[in-house]
């Protein structure tokens, strides 16, 4: 490793446009003749519209259009969709309810959009949106996925009786029963994961230009993959074809999930500009975006687990309600399905397991990927259900663990996955001495002293990253292929361009793709460009999510770079007269091993592009593509401990450490992988303690903004203790798994083993707020 | 409509805004100073801070033209014409920032905190005075080291000129 290459802990070259105010986020763009748009949302649950008298709105000052659904559809704009088909165990596919850009007969949940309304000024527009009137029939809602089942429950859509959209299985249920009628003991629990909203800190935004000289659009948003963003506005939507399309996603302020998905308002906007003929820019307000983003998580799962009398585990039963809440949003039926119930082994070697998942619709936001994207909520069952059980069998914890894991790789689980590698007692050592999980008696001791409870939770977590083979995945139902696309570009001074379709939204890719070729070629970090974010510039492509652009996104570099190496090499042997196996590359030179023959890097650029002396028949130039198609998903895991101190008098809970130990195989830049260990973990605790997005009965949102939602803010964490093992991953070039869930993954289930600890509880909800631990602690005494 | 007059980064500037303009959005909207954000409707996020008179002021709590005869300092003018500000080296050095978007806010907000706490600041100060910012990407961490550290840096730069003006 040099001072700027592979496992350096390089200072980000892209920090000082963020730190000098030079950063340029979708709501900085401006473009001549913009004006600004409002959306006109429901502002219930569930209803018929019945009329929509936009006159008065039309006459405000600064109004340039107000455009209905009806129009929208009349111009042949194409419903949502969701594009990963699940088939229920009956072999019927999902029954998925028609979504409109713009509601036209129905709305389905507080915060669908009816109306656009579009004036000089964002206050002109939302002076007229005030104005439009809608004249509603309310119907009653449903926001509980289980209430949704129950028989006489509000239809929500149509096409999904009784709510349904799919009910699925995977892995082998005789096996399963079997093992839990014969077992030695069983642990059973019913297991909530409480629905969050993802709160990137940049609202989304659309700004959509259409160009009527060149009948061409542009689009720019806050997304982290503006290819496939493109492929679906032309695909399904109908807005323009691709080549007449560009789709930029510039800085973008976060995503975490939230910002893969195509919503509504690009659709529109995009539209609205040519029906208006000027262009239409929206960013939401932070209401707007509790209302109207998709959310995570919002699952309902009963669980049994099956041990042996020697506390080896024999099966695993699950049993979960998911909800997906009104629409079905572009990955929402992957999530609960294919990216969780594959998971449910976690880190042990479990003979059977059967889960079962319906998901249903609910008259709520829609619910897709957040954070970890159902992996968390696989983690969260089995973590839990490791900590009931050793405390039901009066064993340690970390030993019930240890004794079930996997220990040998590659291993094949009963749904689905085949770990590759990984050292999973490795990271529970390291943990446990990070936390000095031995002391915690003593310590324990001496909060009781002060009238405090204090508990130590832990958890051993498992995930699948580098989504993924496109074979797979195709097989699974996905609509998509995973692979990852990355250009090289050798300019003829020497310097390099690297055009990648994953897209970096604080993940720092402008530091570590650069790093990947500094470490390739000897060049200083400085004189290499990433380029991403614009598909006039980026060949297509498939973004950022699930912890892939490490895996299959610098892999696709890797790939370019090695066709680039090979080429200048060629160039150098021809150059230097030596045979092309002695040519090495280092420090910015090409040199002949053994000799004091080289040439200086941008020597061997030039001569590619000035092609007086090049080998007999090849190309001119040094620009190299690659695509490149993962074998196997990676495999990040590790162990997290979690020691909490609750006041009994006021149920608050004081986090007094947090230790991660995390195998991420090979890792580019130390520093940043802290970084995402650091912003998971927080928003992990987030969900424990702080964060749940709650509904009324009537549909209501009453979480609908920073005064109502709990963020974690600083003084509700402590410093992390983290670290890192290495067991390379033997599926990509590079070695490296992904690091950007595995904080939210594994810390939610630490948070509250360690709260139930405290309290001597089998369960509490989260989030385990001060008001509902010190229910808690009541509910035990009386 | 009312006129606004302000020094925003040192330069004098005038306009007319909307009654109902608020100080964050005449910034961004009317003098193209897109470095300050906003990220909530509620003054809740911090992503907006700028320097009004020397304080830190959420600037979307502010009109326009309650700001008129202001001094304002946002991010872009932070660093005073030099480099980087010791604040913003520090979020740099100590990977303070991820996606970027309320860095600007807590670079304002935490400048001001070091200047009020002459003193020095402890890892607790600095959790209780960041609690009107709300960070998503980086679960604080190195936000609070990169504030201890260029709180240290600029209090060793305040002694050494001291020393050179006795």
């Amino acid at each position: 490793m040099g001072i700027e290459g592979v496992g350096a802990r390089v200072a980000r070259k892209e920090d000082k446009r963020f730190i000098t105010g030079g950063g340029r986020y979708v709501d900085d763009m401006v473009v001549p003749g913009m004006k600004h748009a409002v959306f006109v949302r429901s502002p219930h649950a569930h209803a018929q519209i019945k009329k929509i008298d936009v006159r008065q709105a039309q006459a405000m000052p600064g109004v340039v259009g107000v455009l209905t659904g009806k129009e929208l559809k009349a111009d042949g704009i194409g419903n949502l969709i969701c594009g990963w088909m699940i088939h229920s165990k009956d072999g019927t596919p999902m029954k998925m309810g028609a979504w409109s850009p713009l509601a036209v007969d129905k709305v389905r949940y507080v915060g669908d959009a009816v109306v656009i309304v579009i004036a000089d000024t964002k206050g002109q527009a939302r002076d007229a949106a005030e104005a439009v009137e809608i004249t509603y029939k309310e119907l009653k809602a449903v926001v509980e996925a289980t209430k949704a089942l129950e028989k006489g429950a509000p239809q929500v859509h149509a096409e999904a009786e009784n709510n349904l959209i799919f009910d699925w299985e995977l892995g082998d249920g005789k096996a399963t029963d079997a093992a839990i009628k014969s077992a030695a003991h069983v642990t059973r629990m019913k297991i909530v994961n409480n629905r969050l909203v993802p709160n990137a800190m940049e609202p989304r935004a659309a700004l959509g230009h259409y160009d009527k000289a060149e009948d061409h659009y542009t689009c720019w948003t806050t997304s982290q993959n503006p290819h496939v963003a493109r492929l679906v506005l032309s695909a399904f939507y109908n807005v323009a074809p691709e080549n007449k399309l560009r789709v930029i996603a510039p800085d973008v302020g976060g995503g975490f999930g939230s910002k893969i998905y195509i919503y509504p308002e690009e659709i529109v906007c995009l539209w609205a500009s040519k029906k208006t003929g000027v262009p239409v820019k929206w960013v939401a307000d932070r209401t707007e975006s509790f209302l109207a983003d998709a959310h995570g998580r919002d699952h309902v799962s009963t669980v049994e687990m099956a041990f042996d009398k020697d506390n080896r585990i024999t099966g695993l039963k699950v049993d979960t309600i998911a909800n997906l809440g009104a629409y079905m949003s572009l990955f929402s039926s992957c999530v609960p399905t294919y990216l969780y119930a594959t998971l449910l082994s976690g880190q042990y070697d479990i003979p059977a397991i059967h889960a079962n998942v319906r998901t249903v619709y609910t008259n709520t936001a829609p619910v897709d990927a957040y954070r970890g994207a159902g992996r968390p909520e696989a983690t969260y069952v089995l973590e839990r259900m490791m900590e009931t059980a050793a405390r039901e069998l009066g064993v340690s914890p970390a030993e019930l663990r240890r004794k079930n894991f996997i220990a040998s790789f590659p291993h094949q689980t009963p749904v689905i996955m085949n770990y590759d590698a990984g050292d999973y007692a490795a990271s529970l050592d390291a943990a446990m001495k990070a936390a000095d999980y031995a002391g915690f008696a003593k310590r324990k001791a001496d909060a009781a002293k002060r009238g405090k409870l204090r508990g130590i939770g832990m958890s051993c977590y498992i995930e699948a990253c580098g989504l993924a083979p496109s074979a797979a995945v195709g097989s699974l139902g996905a609509g998509v292929g995973l692979w990852e696309s990355a250009e090289v570009r050798v300019n003829a001074v020497g310097t390099i361009e690297v055009l990648t379709g994953s897209h970096s939204h604080g993940q720092g890719h402008e530091t570590t793709f650069a790093q990947l070729v500094t470490q390739r070629f000897g060049v200083p970090l400085d004189s290499v460009s990433i380029v991403h974010g614009d598909t006039d510039k980026v060949q297509m492509s498939m973004g950022t999510y699930g912890s892939r652009s490490g895996a299959v996104g610098m892999s696709a570099v890797a790939k370019a770079l090695d066709k680039v190496e090979a080429k200048a090499k060629k160039i150098a042997a021809h150059l230097l007269e030596a045979d092309e196996g002695d040519i090495v590359i280092e420090n910015g030179e090409v040199k002949v091993a053994g000799t004091d023959k080289s040439l200086p890097w941008f020597q061997v650029a030039l001569a590619s592009y000035t092609a007086h002396n090049l080998p007999a028949g090849m190309e001119p130039g040094l620009k190299e593509t690659a695509f490149y198609d993962p074998s196997n998903f990676t495999f990040p895991a590790g162990c997290y401990i979690c020691e909490v101190e609750i006041d009994p008098e006021t149920g608050l809970t004081e986090i007094i450490q947090f230790v991660a130990a995390d195998d991420f195989g090979n890792i580019i830049n130390p520093m940043i992988v802290e970084g995402q260990v650091h912003g998971g973990i927080a928003q992990g605790v987030g969900q424990a303690l702080l964060e749940g997005a709650h509904y009324d009965a009537s549909g209501q949102l009453l979480t609908a903004s920073y005064m109502d939602y709990t963020m974690p803010r600083a003084a509700d964490l402590p410093l992390f203790k983290v670290s890192t093992s290495n067991t390379p991953c033997p599926g990509n070039p590079l070695g490296v798994k992904g690091c950007g869930e595995a904080g939210a993954i594994g810390s939610p289930p630490a948070v509250i083993n360690a709260i139930t600890d405290a309290l001597g509880v089998v369960d509490i909800a989260m989030p385990a707020s001060p008001s509902t631990v010190w229910s808690a602690i009541h509910a035990k005494k009386h | 409509m009312s006129d606004v007059s302000l020094t925003v980064n040192g330069r004098r500037v005038s306009g007319t805004a909307e009654d109902r303009t608020l100080l964050v959005h005449f910034l961004r909207e009317h003098l193209g100073l897109t470095g300050t954000h906003v990220g909530c409707d509620t003054s809740q996020c911090g992503a907006c801070v700028v320097h009004v008179d020397g304080r830190a002021v959420k600037s979307c709590t502010m009109l326009a033209v309650q700001a008129s005869g202001s001094t304002i300092v946002t991010i872009e003018g932070l660093a005073n014409g030099g480099d980087l500000h010791p604040v913003q080296a520090a979020f740099k050095e100590h990977h303070g920032l991820q996606c970027g978007f309320c860095t600007p806010g807590m670079i304002m907000a935490a400048t001001d905190m070091i200047a009020r706490y002459p003193e020095g600041l402890d890892e607790a100060t600095v959790r209780a005075e960041l609690d009107g910012n709300i960070c998503r990407c980086t679960g604080y961490h190195n936000i609070v080291k990169a504030i201890l550290a260029a709180s240290q840096a600029m209090a060793k730069g305040a002694k050494g000129k001291a020393r050179q003006a006795a």
